[in-house]
Order: structure tokens, then sequence, then C-alpha cells
């Protein structure tokens, strides 16, 4: 066994070597691990929170599906009624015009046959103003009878 | 194995454990008492370690928190490994730790492995290169693993006076296990339990290494239909024990500094 300066110059590149290690090995490399355990970790805690996420929103789906479906029912009823109302409503429409309309006409028909019985009594009284002017024009005066005859005109 | 036939037995195995040292007094190839540095040690162990922090710098560059590629896998995979021995262990926060227990363990262990390497190998290269010996092993020559285990001794001295303070170490020292009244004992039993654990540490690894490298010489040394299922059978079981040493004075160095930051009850 001989010591000797090798001793020293051991021990000097053993701190070297310790302290380039210390410096430049050691702390990048723990870095990168520790932030890659913090990757993974943080990875499957997103995955965790994407799968409740998944679930609750499936959920919501189902719900938002269900409250459609009773909406379009609803909405098909409303819709089924609005247009029985509206048919309803038409028919009444058209039975109170139709009926209207023969009101008007029968009215219509009422005046025509007044006005027609009115000139036909003018008719007849000129035409038996006429006759009886062709019997009495020798005989009669016609200014004389003429309250007689508008009052049998009026019997007529 | 005889490379020039006329080397002997002994000569092999002394050459295999002679460091190529370099005499700082007189700059030339040699044994100079303390003032001499193994060249091989150190430029072994440093290129090793250059490796290890060149790969795992890589690898820290492209550090990213998405898919991580091979190399950084690799190097999370030790990381990993090296702070979950920490945390077991250590109940403070500390970030020397961690990096201190990583260097070591890979660069023991990138030590340790060249030992795997043929026995013959790298010496022969660099004989043929002219340089007349090389010791492959960093962590056989006694200086590299008590430089190792220096460093890990001060560093708990250095906890040990941070966390208690001057006063608490002192009074740990005096104190611990019986008590004011045997204070010199005390004392004493303190030293020598402190002083055992870098002690233990260098020369647990070393002997491991060092007795490692000196059966891959003497299998070296059979017959050669012998030298494959010897070989081969202590070098499958060695790679076992360069992790395993590796591995330990990682752990001993971790549980040393954590006991330098617990107070002792």
């Amino acid at each position: 066994m001989n010591i000797n300066l090798t001793l020293l110059g051991q021990m000097i590149t053993f701190a070297i070597f310790v302290w380039f290690t210390l410096k430049y090995v050691w702390p990048p490399i723990t870095t990168a691990m520790a932030e890659r355990n913090k990757r993974i970790a943080d990875g499957l805690a997103a995955a965790e929170q994407g799968k409740r996420d998944l679930e609750i929103a499936h959920h919501k789906v189902l719900e938002q599906l269900r409250d459609a479906k009773v909406q379009a029912a609803s909405l098909i009823e409303q819709a089924t009624q609005r247009g029985n109302h509206i048919v309803e409503e038409a028919k009444e429409q058209a039975r109170h015009e139709g009926s209207r309309l023969i009101a008007v006409a029968k009215s219509e028909i009422e005046q025509e046959v007044i006005r027609a019985k009115q000139e036909l009594q003018l008719q007849v009284s000129e035409l038996a103003m006429a006759m009886a002017q062709k019997i009495l024009q020798r005989e009669l005066d016609p200014t004389k009878h003429a309250d007689l005859i508008n009052h049998m005109l009026k019997e007529l | 194995m005889s490379e020039h036939g006329t080397i002997t037995t002994s000569s092999y195995i002394q050459h295999h454990l002679q460091n190529l040292q370099l005499n700082l007094k007189t700059m030339s190839l040699g044994n100079g008492g303390f003032w001499t540095i193994n060249l091989d040690t150190m430029i072994i162990s440093i290129v090793l370690g250059s490796l290890f922090l060149m790969l795992f710098r890589l690898a820290a560059k492209k550090a990213t928190a998405g898919v991580p590629g091979k190399i950084q896998n690799f190097a999370e995979i030790m990381i990993d490994f090296v702070n979950q021995q920490v945390k077991d262990t250590f109940h403070v926060t500390n970030h020397l730790i961690g990096p201190l227990a990583l260097t070591i363990f890979v660069w023991v262990f990138l030590m340790n492995f060249m030992d795997l390497l043929p026995i013959d190998f790298l010496p022969r290269i660099a004989g043929s290169l002219g340089i007349p010996y090389l010791r492959v092993v960093p962590t056989t020559d006694v200086n590299l693993t008590f430089a190792l285990s220096l460093s890990v001794f001060l560093l708990i001295l250095f906890y040990s006076i941070k966390i208690k303070g001057f006063s608490g170490f002192g009074k740990e020292l005096a104190t611990h296990p019986f008590g004011w009244k045997l204070l010199p004992v005390n004392l004493v039993l303190k030293l020598v339990e402190e002083i055992a654990k870098p002690i233990s540490l260098s020369l647990r690894l070393f002997g491991n290494l060092y007795a490692g490298e000196l059966i891959f010489i003497l299998i070296a040394l059979l017959p050669w239909w012998l030298q494959w299922a010897l070989g081969g059978v202590w070098a499958i079981f060695h790679i076992l024990i360069i992790a395993l040493q590796a591995f330990i004075f990682m752990m001993l160095t971790i549980v040393y500094l954590s006991m330098a930051h617990e107070e002792v009850h």
C-alpha cells in the first residue's frame, strides 16, 4: 500500500465529478421526471373528468330528448286542436254566410215581386182605364169619374 | 500465461500489480515516495468518469417530460434507482446526496468493470506503445478508494458540524454512548467508530477488487484449456461483485451521511 499524491488528485477529480453531476446532470433529469409524473397524473385526472363529463352529457342528452318529445307531442296536440277549431270556425262562417245570402236573395225576390205587382197594378189600371175610356168615351168624362176609378183600383 | 517465455510467474504477477507511476520530483517515471502520481489510475478513472458524465449530460440535455429517448430512459432508471435508495434511508432533504450517490455508483461500477476486460488486453496494447506498466482497474489502487472514502468522511464531518453545530457534535463525541462520567472512553470509542467508517469503506472496495484481479491473474497463469472454464466462472461471479461493491459503497455513503444528519438519542 503506497499512499501518494494520487489520493489528492483523485479527491479533486471526485469533487469535480460530483459537482458536475449536481449541477448539470441531476437537476434536468429529475425535473423532467417530476414533470412527466405530473403530466401523467394530470392526464389520468383529465381522463377521469372526461369520463364523468361524458356521462353527465349523456344524461343531459337523454333528458333533452325526453323533453323534446313531450314538447313535440304537445305542439302536435295544439296544432290539431287549432286545426279543428279553424275548420269549425270556417264551417260556422260558411253557414252564416250562406244563410245571409239566402236571406238577401229572399228579400230581393220579395222586392222584385212587389215591384212586379205594382207595375202590374199600374198596367192593369191603365188597361182598365183605357178600356173604360173606350167604353165610356162617349158618355163619360174621365175627369169626372177619376176618383171612382182610383177607388176601384185600390180595391183590386 | 507467459508472453515472452522467459518471464516468471512472480514477475508476471508483480508486473500486473505495478502502477504506471510518475515521480513529480524528477518528472520521470518511477516511484518517488509521496510525490508520485499513479498515471494509470488517474487517467483511466478520469476517462471513465468523463464517459459517465458525458452520457448522462447528453441525457440531461435532451431531457424531456414527454416520451424519453433511450439514453434518457437509461439515465432515468439509474437516477430513479439511486433516488429510491436515498429516499428509503434519508429523511432530510439534501440536494447533494443524490448526485453524490449516483456519481459514486456509476463511476465505481465503471472502474470495477475494467476488471472484466481480458487481463492482458490493455497492458499489452500499452506495452506495444512503449508504456512499461499499466494497471487497468483503478479501484485496485488504494489511493483511489481512499480518495473516495476520505471525501465521504469529510462530508460526514461537514454535515455533522453543520447540522449539530460544533458543540452538538462535540457533545455527541464526548457523551455518547456512556454519558459524561466516562468521557475519555466515549471519546475513544466514538473516534474509532468515526475513523473506522472511511477505512472500512475504502478497504472493502479495494480488497474485493484487488482480490478479484489477483484471481484473474492467477487464472491467466493456468494452462490454456483450464483458463476459459475457471475464467468464465470467475468473470460471471465477478459481474455480481463489481455491481455489488459499487452498490455497497453508494449505500454506505448514504447511510453514513444520513447518520451525520440525525441527532443521536
